[in-house]
């Protein structure tokens, strides 16, 4: 058991407890959808005085901040007490040949040159840290959710909006994967 | 203590996303490139699970722990909404390897610099919200 729990986990591990939290959460009585937060937090911080959105009773969403409170955690027991030391995420040979042509190490759990504070002071690491949690904040609340929101609830429940927000959350994916990263990457 | 569950739903959700490496930059990378099946089986098997779970739901007439019957509401109809606001989203979630839930996740799991890309979320959804009403919804 010990040795399963410390393995990375398979998808249809995972994919079945991300089914079980969007269905505790409805049993409390709530919705599960991520993103939310982040008009919480321009509503804590006094949105309100500058745009309408943030003017809503942000008290009745005290319980998802909550909620990503305990996500944290979570990512902070999976990996001091779940996961071995130094882990390697191991992606297919051929994701690792192409990082590999894009000057970026397959090296523990996120590329450390792109991911660390020091990646903030190369125009390469602020595009993608800063520009890059830009454009998902914006579009996610744009797009009215994000993964959590749209591809699992909404999904869920049929919804066709969620449909047209996931093939965009693909089209956007692939376009810088594809085309715009590499340009990115060799800053 | 009315808010302790939903403390560990969040723990429960962080710990999944962790080790499952759906957190990781490199799975992401790895998805968009069609190379896995990792990603598509954790989203899809969570999708095909959570329409049963919806559809036992609603036959039931499930109620919630609040007591009253766990409802639905159907998202409005737009096209350019969900398409721009959802490619403008991945190309950010390609970029930063994290979507809203793994921004939080990465934080606890040891990755400090991700405090940097959960403000810059925060400001990209500030933004929204003074020029929506410019945008085509």
């Amino acid at each position: 058991m010990k040795e399963f729990i410390m393995q990375p986990w398979p998808w249809y591990v995972a994919g079945p407890l991300i089914a079980l939290t969007m269905f505790l959460l409805l049993y409390f009585g709530k919705n599960f959808g991520v993103s939310a937060n982040l008009r919480t937090m321009c509503a804590i911080g006094g949105g309100g005085k500058f745009s309408d959105f943030f003017r809503f009773d942000w008290k009745s969403q005290i319980w998802n901040l909550v909620f990503v409170l305990g996500t944290i955690i979570g990512g902070f027991i999976a990996h001091h007490f779940m996961t071995p030391a130094n882990p390697m995420v191991d992606i297919s040979d051929s994701t690792v040949l192409a990082l590999q042509e894009l000057g970026v190490e397959h090296k523990g759990f996120l590329p450390p040159e792109l991911f660390s504070f020091d990646a903030l002071f190369s125009l390469r690491g602020l595009i993608m840290l800063v520009g890059g949690g830009f454009l998902v904040g914006f579009g996610t609340r744009y797009a009215g959710g994000c993964t959590s929101g749209h591809a699992i609830s909404g999904l869920s429940d049929l919804q066709i909006p969620s449909l047209i927000a996931v093939v965009g959350f693909f089209i956007g994916g692939l376009l810088m994967t594809w085309v715009i990263l590499p340009y990115v990457l060799a800053l | 203590m009315k808010f302790l569950k939903y403390l560990l739903v969040g723990v429960l959700f962080g710990i999944t996303l962790a080790k499952a490496e759906v957190v990781s930059w490199y799975r992401i990378f790895e998805m968009f490139r069609f190379e896995s099946f990792h990603m598509y089986g954790v989203i899809g098997s969570a999708v095909v699970i959570g329409i049963i779970v919806v559809q036992i739901i609603k036959r039931k007439h499930m109620n919630s722990i609040e007591g009253s019957e766990i409802s639905f509401s159907d998202k409005a109809m737009s096209f350019p909404r969900y398409l721009i606001g959802g490619t403008i989203f991945g190309l950010g979630w390609a970029m930063t390897g994290a979507c809203p839930g793994p921004m939080f996740i990465l934080l606890g799991y040891g990755f400090p610099v991700f405090v940097v890309v959960v403000l810059s979320a925060t400001m990209g959804t500030f933004v929204y919200g003074l020029i929506r009403h410019k945008l085509p919804h």
